[in-house]
């Protein structure tokens, strides 16, 4: 008996049993199976219940059959993966079927002539119209909300992450965790409070003076973020060069964190197309196409959704209209954070050789 | 064009911690003076207060007097922008700007600064680089990203920029410990090259190298943890790793110590 063949008979110490790759896959085919047997055996009619209790029966599965065959361990292992799977399998179903619901919906009417025609002759609830108004009103009052947050919003992270120190740093930076919890609502009544005081018509500005409140404290917290991540260093071989603070912030840090900072106002310039609320109380709706956002009601994507919704006593037509209003908001803030990404990816600091 | 510096009773702080105790020494101009002594014992700290840097530092503070050729740094009315201008300083890692070209970083220090001629740009950064001895490896490739370069050539394109803004003296905060030794030799005989146009302060942990590019070594310590670092002695050079006048120099340069 050669030394090679006792070798080879005993048990080696750094490889134990383990399940074929497939194993997951089977696992869950099985469990949804199982699943279905016990939703029809049962007389379960929802389908929730019986994703449940697949998802359940998945994460027992997996454990006892890891633990019997790769000891317990490995089990742990797995049901942790297992447990990151299925909590990301229940995240994106209703994502997915949104998106899939607002697409099959919104295609019915969507064309070239409901997006260049307002509503102004037609019934809320007839067939026909657009939604041209609409998009006009949300470019004009959430550009003009970004013209005002997005530049307040980053010179006060400016401020907070290079010049700020002390009480005043943080109460600002108090004020600015306040401001990102209040209610769209909340902001809303308070420039309506404003435009009462003064008697004002609604017009689309005072919505677009909503939105910025509720738009700065967003870009504050992100711009901030991205700022911290500039190296020291940075700053230091700049202020080592003879370059005054102002200058380095602004040709060294903001163009470092340019890309970033971008991101963040674009996510948030997301955030606030999809309001309704301030826009319901200040800007009011607007049947018929108002370019201008200073006199005179206006209307907006959000707004026009719900009214169409709303005020349409239950017409197909409108809520057709409806669902395809709601699929062009998703794909303009789609396209935003498209936009995003690329300016983002552009302007990275380059590190090729 | 190169400037002394005259040291006299200086004292710094961050906060209420004391980091570095009344230090007085003379750096003539036209030479190489080494900084040595262990971690902790406040060497960065006294170089960075030298072109004022130290301040930058949230809660740095400083007492005592830097004179540059006969005006105080620390004097009332001295602008820190224009005395780094005088001062210029080389980090420890390496830390080109990410978004500029390899010429735009040795431009930035005259673009930023805002104090130049188009036409004389170009020349000013051939000659820098030049006189970093890189021109001859990015000469084709000016306009790719300086963090694209490896990590000796990027300390040599910071030193590029340093000298293109035409400082009295140059600070080098331990410029070769993030090196291999090929890159520090070309780093060494640079600081050679340089003393000829530049006084230079050069912070180290590497005692062969204090010994082979300084012509004066001066050795800081600190009595304990905590407690402030102290200059114990500078002297020439040769005579520090000769010939030490004070125990602790000796200790320090032998390896044996406490």
């Amino acid at each position: 008996m050669s030394t090679a063949a006792v070798t080879d008979k005993r048990p080696s110490t750094l490889r134990g049993a383990s399940l074929p790759k497939w194993t997951p896959w089977a696992i869950a085919a099985g469990s949804i199976a199982v699943a279905v047997a016990i939703g029809l055996g049962t007389g379960l009619d929802s389908r929730i219940q019986w994703g449940l209790i697949a998802g359940l029966l998945f994460l027992l599965a997996t454990y006892g059959v890891a633990a019997r065959v790769e000891g317990r361990r490995q089990a742990k292992d797995r049901i942790a993966t297992a447990l990151v799977w299925v909590a990301f399998v229940l995240a994106v179903i209703p994502l997915a079927s949104l998106i899939w619901a607002t697409v099959e919906r919104g295609v019915k009417v969507l064309d070239v002539y409901f997006l260049t025609h307002s509503m102004g002759v037609v019934a809320d609830s007839e067939p026909g119209g657009g939604i041209y108004h609409a998009i006009l009103g949300s470019l004009e009052q959430v550009g003009l909300a970004t013209l005002i947050g997005a530049p307040i919003g980053i010179l006060t992270a400016i401020y907070l992450v290079e010049y700020g120190r002390g009480n005043l740093a943080r109460a600002v930076t108090f004020f600015v965790d306040v401001m990102t919890g209040i209610p769209s609502i909340v902001a809303g009544l308070f420039i309506l409070s404003l435009m009462l005081m003064f008697d004002m018509q609604p017009f689309g500005f005072a919505g677009s003076l909503a939105l910025a409140i509720l738009m700065m404290p967003v870009v504050v917290r992100s711009t901030e973020e991205m700022l911290k991540l500039v190296p020291n260093e940075l700053r230091e071989a700049s202020l080592a060069l003879g370059v005054p603070k102002w200058r380095t912030i602004l040709k060294i840090v903001v163009p470092t964190s340019i890309g970033g900072i971008i991101t963040g106002v674009m996510l948030s310039v997301a955030r606030i197309a999809g309001e309704t609320a301030p826009v319901l109380l200040l800007v009011f709706g607007n049947p018929f196409i108002n370019a201008n956002p200073f006199e005179g009601a206006q209307a907006s994507l959000p707004l026009y959704i719900y009214q169409q919704y709303s005020q349409s006593a239950g017409s197909q037509a409108a809520y057709d209209r409806a669902w395809a209003a709601s699929l062009t908001l998703i794909a303009f803030v789609m396209i935003l954070n498209l936009v995003a990404r690329g300016i983002a990816r552009w302007k990275a600091p380059k590190t090729g050789r | 064009m190169a400037k002394r510096i005259d040291v006299s009773g200086l004292t710094a702080y961050y906060g209420s911690h004391k980091a570095i105790e009344d230090i007085s020494m003379t750096v003539e101009p036209r030479s190489v003076t080494a900084f040595i002594g262990p971690s902790g014992c406040g060497k960065s700290t006294f170089l960075r207060t030298l072109n004022r840097m130290h301040e930058v530092t949230p809660g740095g503070r400083v007492e005592g007097k830097v004179l540059l050729d006969d005006e105080d740094l620390y004097g009332h009315g001295i602008d820190p922008v224009s005395v780094r201008r005088e001062v210029g300083m080389v980090f420890q890692r390496p830390n080109p700007f990410p978004t500029m070209s390899i010429f735009d970083n040795v431009a930035a220090g005259l673009r930023l600064n805002g104090n130049f001629k188009k036409s004389e740009l170009q020349d000013i950064v051939e000659k820098s680089l030049k006189g970093a001895n890189l021109w001859n490896e990015v000469k084709d490739r000016l306009n790719k990203p300086g963090s694209g370069l490896s990590g000796g050539q990027q300390q040599r394109l910071c030193i590029a920029r340093a000298i293109a803004v035409e400082p009295k003296v140059l600070l080098m905060d331990e410029p070769c410990s993030a090196l291999d030794p090929i890159s520090t030799l070309a780093i060494e005989d640079l600081i050679g090259e340089l003393k000829e146009r530049f006084t230079i302060v050069i912070v180290t942990h590497n005692m062969q190298q204090a010994a082979r590019v300084s012509d004066r070594t001066a050795f800081f310590n600190l009595a304990a943890v905590g407690q402030p670092g102290k200059l114990i002695e500078i002297d020439d050079t040769e005579r520090i790793f000769s010939n030490p006048s004070v125990q602790a120099t000796e200790d320090y340069i032998s390896g044996r110590f406490g």
